[in-house]
Order: C-alpha cells, then sequence, then structure tokens
C-alpha cells in the first residue's frame, strides 16, 4: 500500500536535509538537518516492513534510540563549544583544520 | 480516502522541511520540524506501523526536539544573523540535490508488485501484500498480537542483544553528556 509514494516522499526529504546540511551554517540546525534525514531513512523502512516483515520497524526503535544518544551528546558538544567560543557559527569553529 | 490523507501529510511534511532548512531563526526552524516529525508519524499510522507513529511523536517530537529548543535558548542564538552559507556552498548542494536525489527518485517507481519479483525472482502468484513469507507472517502475527505484540516478539528474541546494547549506548550517552556540558568536574 502506498510503497511508491512513501519512497518518493523518503527521497524528497532525505534530498531536503542534505541540502541544509550543505547550506546551513549553525551547528544546531545542522544537528536538525541530520535529524530529518534519519526520518526519511525511518520511512523507508517502515515502508518497505510493509512486505519484508516487522524486522524494519524493529530498525527504525534501534534509529531512533541512536539519533537520540547521538543529540544529547552533540549538543553536550556544541554547548561546550559555545562557551569557548561564545559562537555556535561553523565558520568560527576551524580549530582542527590543517 | 488513504491516498488523499498520505497526499495531505506528504505535502505538509515537505513544505514544512523546506521551511526548515531556510528559516533563518533557529527557534522557528526547530517548530517546521516538529511539523514534519508529526506529518511523518501520520504516515507512519496510514502505513500501519502505529508503534512507530507513536514513539516518532514521543521520542522525536517530543523528547528530541525539546533538547533542541531547551539548547538553543539557552544559547541565545537569535542574534546570529548571517546563517547560510555563500554561493559556493549553494552550488554543491544544488549539485548534490540533482545528483543524490535523482538516483533516490528512482526508488519511487518501486510498485508492491515490482518489489516482489525482484525479490523472488519471479512475478507474485497472489497478492504481493503476502507474497513474500516475512510479509505474511507480519500479517498472521498482528492478528494474533496487536501492533505492539508483534513488534515485541522480534524486538525481545531476535535483536534481544542489540536492544539490551541500547541500553548501554543510553547510558553512555547521558554520562558523555553531562561531562561534556558541565564546567569542571
Amino acid at each position: 500500500m502506498l510503497l511508491g509514494p512513501s519512497l518518493t516522499l523518503s527521497a524528497i526529504l532525505f534530498t531536503i536535509g542534505l541540502a541544509g546540511v550543505v547550506v546551513r551554517r549553525n551547528a544546531i540546525v545542522l544537528f536538525m538537518c541530520i535529524e530529518l534525514m534519519l526520518n526519511a531513512v525511518n520511512l523507508t523502512f517502515v515502508a518497505l516492513s510493509q512486505y519484508h516483515g516487522l524486522n524494519g520497524q524493529v530498525m527504525v526503535f534501534f534509529v531512533m534510540t541512536v539519533a537520540a544518544a547521538e543529540a544529547a551528546v552533540g549538543l553536550a558538544i556544541i554547548l561546550a563549544i559555545f562557551r569557548h567560543r561564545q559562537s555556535v557559527d561553523l565558520q568560527n569553529i576551524n580549530l582542527l583544520r590543517g | 480516502m488513504t491516498e488523499l490523507v498520505f497526499y495531505v501529510l506528504a505535502v505538509s511534511a515537505v513544505v514544512s522541511a523546506v521551511a526548515c532548512i531556510l528559516q533563518r531563526n533557529p527557534v522557528s526552524a526547530a517548530m517546521w520540524l516538529v511539523g514534519a516529525m508529526f506529518a511523518l508519524a501520520g504516515i507512519y499510522v496510514l502505513l500501519n506501523a502505529q508503534f512507530v507513529g507513536a514513539i516518532q511523536v514521543l521520542v522525536y517530537a517530543g523528547a528530541i526536539m525539546v533538547l533542541f529548543l531547551f539548547v538553543i535558548m539557552l544559547l541565545n542564538l537569535d542574534r546570529e544573523t548571517t546563517d547560510l552559507r555563500r554561493w559556493p556552498a549553494f552550488l554543491l548542494a544544488l549539485g548534490l540535490v540533482v545528483g543524490i536525489g535523482s538516483a533516490l527518485l528512482a526508488l519511487g517507481g518501486y510498485t508492491p508488485h515490482r518489489l516482489v519479483a525482484e525479490v523472488l525472482g519471479r512475478p507474485p502468484w497472489s497478492d504481493p501484500g503476502t507474497a513474500l513469507p516475512a510479509g505474511a507472517a507480519a500479517i498472521t502475527e498482528t492478528e494474533r498480537r496487536g501492533v505492539v505484540g508483534a513488534i515485541a516478539g522480534p524486538l525481545f528474541r531476535t535483536y534481544l542483544v542489540p536492544f539490551e546494547v541500547t541500553s548501554v549506548l543510553l547510558l553512555t550517552a547521558a554520562v558523555g553528556a553531562v561531562v561534556m556540558a558541565k564546567r569542571r568536574l
């Protein structure tokens, strides 16, 4: 049911998230774009789980858990960076650049 | 009817996602992303994944986005005005969108019939929804145990070890977040 439209929507959302990651400079908004891409992948899992069994939905569960852990650690890192630089602009965060 | 609801939700998800990446104010971007996640939760329910739809609202729109909003308001980021990158990044984004987007959009051509034919290596003899053994098993399992019970089966049998490892991961992430966000231990 609605397999093709779901996969199309997932492709569109993933591409929007990818464009956001490239275009934005705010580290927090960048994280939100990554969450959008994870959501697009989740939609693919759910759409295909209608035909391939429920393991896809279990995988969505794991993806959400990892996304939650990633958001917690990532936002803590952003907080620490903000304390050093007074900014979350990625143009100012170039300490690791060679 | 289902298709109409699906397309309404799909359009609102895409519009919210575009608004999310174009909105200058991080708080507005976060609110648009919450909208996209609610639309996706509705789509999960339409795709017979009611449990995933519920935890999408609880975990993503509830917990994760509140964490984002909390950090945005804690840092008071409203004054950063130039948030978009300069034009080379836009060219790169355009290239990536055209390249990867067109490759991914090819997936939209999949119908259930074609999917089952490619997996089995022959056209399905019966209804494609039940032609794959795992799909047919999922339908009987859902009828027997309900939506949540059918997911709990594989989660606590086949994926028990990953499930337990996940709890360790969450504990590590929580401790790590505290250690990194704290000024001094």
